[in-house]
């Protein structure tokens, strides 16, 4: 195992916890106009992810400056070749965020509903555009020889990144409900729990259908599972851990349904990961351009710096982080003080 | 406009809005920091009161800093995509270790800092405020580390096009690192204590919460005095060294100095000529060379002697440089003046006109170091990495000008909109002042955890009680 492989199986788990931890209150957000009747209700839903979305999504700026250093020539290629779309990203960020500072700032209602609507479209958003670009590095870019590509916004919305795009809403859905059943009690949790298996179910299908059109059109990134049999474990793993969330659901023990959707989420990120590898980014120009964790890679020694970074830094934040979270455990209670 | 300006545009547009926040964040953070230890060896609840006052204008001011914050992590990649591979071994792994060390700290512990008021004891409260603000510190730490090196590059060979380190201590000790390090943090208390004076102030002219304003003034006025004072004469002036010693053609830039000259003047106000090379104004003589070399006879290298070095916009430079040097000491003296006010017998508290000033301080400290940050930025032009990288030559190549305009443009309406609602809540807030205590604590507070012990023992909690209500 060489030190690039080594942070591209590292950059992938960064970007797990980010999907894991921002994908529960992307949820939340997804979740917020269908499920949260009333004011109160909605305020519980934004309540039980406000004093933590911010360490949440602190994993993307890890992520950010992660592959800045370990892979330059990646994140120069794709932010610059997908420049509308990241600005779009950007613009999503930029609203989730606000909107869930100022909506608590006025007792209007119309006020508060304006940012609920923000925030809850800024959530949908921002999960579509993450599976969009995720749907598009399964599917190749057009890098040149320079490791340059051109591409336009309408360009990226192919019929296989967009069902990658509602099937990463359908993910987060999922996610997000099932955090919701930890922080809810009564009518509102029950409500909740009659929509998280329906949630399962739509996103089981639309994964299936995300599988099945990888093997048919994309057999770049299935030929690995053909060529090795041990990586089948991934994915098979994926499948028994959604199979897990949907027990525990059944049985109430939320706490275990999340572990089970979190695992989840993880392995189908290492299963798509497995199957890019060595690639970061495949041309679809030529195979010969593509980026590669070797080809796109900073220097051994940034790669060593920032592994002792990573070794020093990420026990830590992991450690205050489960601190944080330990300290608002329980069931979410709206005050004056809240969101 | 091409795709390489409309990308400068954005780039400043963006840095400058953000820019906006980490200083607040920084010195309203230690302001915070410093009320909670007062509450702690006073333990008279009106320090309490202003702490859950503060800490609701701290949350505004966290909320656009971050949302901001990450475009400018992005930019790179998406507008300067050269710039970004060739400095990525160095620049890329400092903007990591900022994520990883310090940004990380700030929001995995502002939750707590937010609610902590109603969830931890005032000691462990406390703790979290000085953890987020802790890591605000430590982010701008590492983010002007990798700006440092963008100005004095060190610690690098090029190979293949790109900077590949070859010493990571060199990298973080640029000799620009530590001066630099110094003004922006004096700077960014400045303006945390700024905004408290300047707030106090508002409610002594407008005859509101005054018993608080008073007790929060005695705190904030002493801050801000020391910080300005020694911004100005310390770490400004040791700024005026460093310059000119690793950016001398900068030095000459910010006083439109073209001619090399002994003695040479500074200007207090003028005007640069870039056409005929001249520069017009009101000018102390001998002061520039003294405080470059500290010897008024010295020698001060002009424009000319760096010929045929690119040179930045002089003029610009030249403003931006002296908007920083005129406010700077003037924002000293306001502070100073209330100072001997508030010894004179407390006149400071009826005194409408030094109060008035007080109130504007904020202001006009968050444009000193806007301009101050611009001088640095402006004055480094027509370098993004100094003398080894032209701007022009690091932005993306596969960029249309359309793209650049639609994303300045979303910029452009999106952060008036965000200046416009973050002003408009930030005076709502300030209007409506410090609650009173028993509004804002919803949980007695003896029934909260303030050890570390408290939190993981297993006894119930009062919130927790609470909320069968």
């Amino acid at each position: 195992m060489t030190l690039n492989d080594v942070w591209f199986l590292l950059f992938i788990l960064i970007i797990a916890g980010y999907l894991i931890l921002d994908g529960f209150d992307m949820g939340v957000g997804i979740l917020l106009l269908p499920l949260a009747h009333n004011d109160t209700e909605r305020r519980i839903f934004l309540n039980s992810i406000g004093p933590i979305w911010d360490g949440n999504e602190v994993w993307l700026v890890i992520g950010g400056g992660v592959l800045f250093a370990v892979f330059p020539l990646v994140y120069a290629s794709l932010f610059s070749g997908l420049y509308l779309a990241f600005a779009l990203v950007l613009l999503v960020l930029i609203l989730r965020t606000v909107s869930l500072e100022f909506r608590s700032k006025e007792n209007g209602a119309r006020w508060r509903q304006t940012w609920d609507v923000v925030f809850a479209a800024a959530s949908i958003g921002l999960a579509i555009l993450l599976g969009l670009a995720f749907g598009n590095l399964l599917e190749g870019l057009p890098i040149d020889a320079d490791g340059n590509m051109t591409t336009s916004l309408i360009a990226l919305l192919t019929p296989f990144a967009l069902l990658v795009g509602i099937t990463t809403v359908a993910m987060f859905a999922v996610q997000g409900g099932i955090y919701l059943l930890i922080k809810t009690d009564g009518e509102l949790h029950a409500r909740i729990e009659r929509a998280v298996p329906r949630l399962l179910v739509t996103f089981f299908v639309l994964n299936t259908l995300v599988v099945v059109a990888l093997v048919l059109f994309h057999d770049q990134i299935t030929k690995r599972y053909v060529e090795d049999i041990w990586p089948v474990i991934f994915p098979a793993g994926a499948l028994a851990a959604l199979v897990a969330a949907w027990v525990y659901v059944r049985r109430g023990e939320a706490f275990r349904a999340f572990i089970a959707s979190s695992a989840m989420i993880a392995l189908l990120l290492i299963s798509g990961g497995i199957g890019l590898y060595p690639n970061l980014i495949i041309s679809t120009i030529d195979p010969a351009y593509s980026l590669t964790i070797f080809n796109a890679a900073s220097a051994d020694n940034t790669l060593v710096i920032c592994l002792i970074f990573a070794i020093i830094g990420i026990p830590f934040i992991l450690a205050y982080t489960t601190g944080v979270y330990y300290i608002f455990r329980g069931k979410t209670v709206v005050d004056s003080h809240g969101y | 406009m091409d795709a390489e300006t409309l990308s400068r545009v954005q780039f400043a547009l963006t840095a400058s809005f953000h820019f906006i926040y980490p200083p607040l964040s920084m010195g309203l953070g230690l302001m915070l920091v410093i009320l909670g230890i007062i509450y702690i060896r006073t333990r008279n609840p009106m320090w309490r009161q202003l702490s859950f006052f503060w800490v609701k204008v701290y949350g505004l001011i966290f909320a656009l800093g971050v949302a901001t914050g990450i475009v400018q992590e992005f930019e790179f990649g998406m507008n300067w995509a050269d710039y970004s591979r060739f400095v990525g071994n160095v620049f890329g792994s400092l903007l990591a270790a900022e994520g990883v060390f310090a940004f990380a700290l700030e929001g995995g512990f502002l939750g707590l800092m937010l609610f902590g008021g109603n969830r931890l004891g005032p000691r462990l409260w406390l703790f979290s405020i000085f953890m987020v603000t802790f890591g605000a510190h430590f982010s701008a730490l590492w983010i002007l580390m990798a700006n440092s090196w963008m100005q004095t590059p060190q610690g690098y060979v090029v190979e293949n096009g790109r900077a590949v380190m070859t010493s990571f201590s060199e990298v973080v000790f640029t000799p620009s690192f530590i001066p630099r390090l110094l003004h922006v943090f004096a700077a960014s208390w400045t303006v945390g204590a700024a905004l408290m004076c300047s707030v106090s102030a508002w409610y002594l002219l407008k005859k509101r919460n005054v018993e608080l304003a008073k007790a929060n003034m005695k705190v904030a006025l002493p801050v801000f005095v020391l910080f300005a004072t020694l911004n100005v004469f310390v770490f400004g002036a040791n700024m005026a060294i460093e310059v000119t010693n690793n950016q001398p053609l900068k030095l000459a830039s910010m006083e439109g100095l073209y001619q090399s000259e002994s003695c040479a003047r500074m200007y207090l106000v003028g005007w640069v000529d870039e056409t005929t090379q001249t520069t017009t104004g009101i000018s102390i003589p001998c002061l520039l060379s003294f405080l470059a070399y500290q010897d008024i006879h010295a020698t001060v290298q002009g424009i000319d002697s760096f010929a045929p070095e690119p040179v930045p916009p002089v003029n610009l430079v030249f403003q931006v440089y002296h908007f920083m040097i005129d406010m700077g000491p003037a924002l000293a003296a306001i502070g100073v003046l209330a100072g001997l006010m508030f010894l004179w017998k407390r006149r400071l508290f009826e005194s409408r006109f030094v109060l008035s000033l007080l109130v504007l301080t904020v202001f006009v400290g968050e444009a000193t170091i806007t301009a101050g940050w611009w001088t640095a930025e402006i004055g480094r032009q027509p370098w993004v990495v100094y003398k080894v990288l032209m701007t022009a030559d690091g932005v993306s190549p596969t960029l249309s000008a359309l793209d650049v305009v639609l994303s300045v443009g979303m910029f452009i309406v999106l952060y008036g909109l965000l200046l416009v609602l973050f002003l408009y809540l930030l005076n709502r807030r300030i209007q409506e002042g410090p609650e009173p205590l028993e509004e804002v604590e919803t949980v007695p507070m003896s029934s909260l955890p303030d050890t570390f012990r408290d939190i993981f023992s297993r006894r119930p909690r009062a919130a927790d009680a609470g909320e069968s209500e």
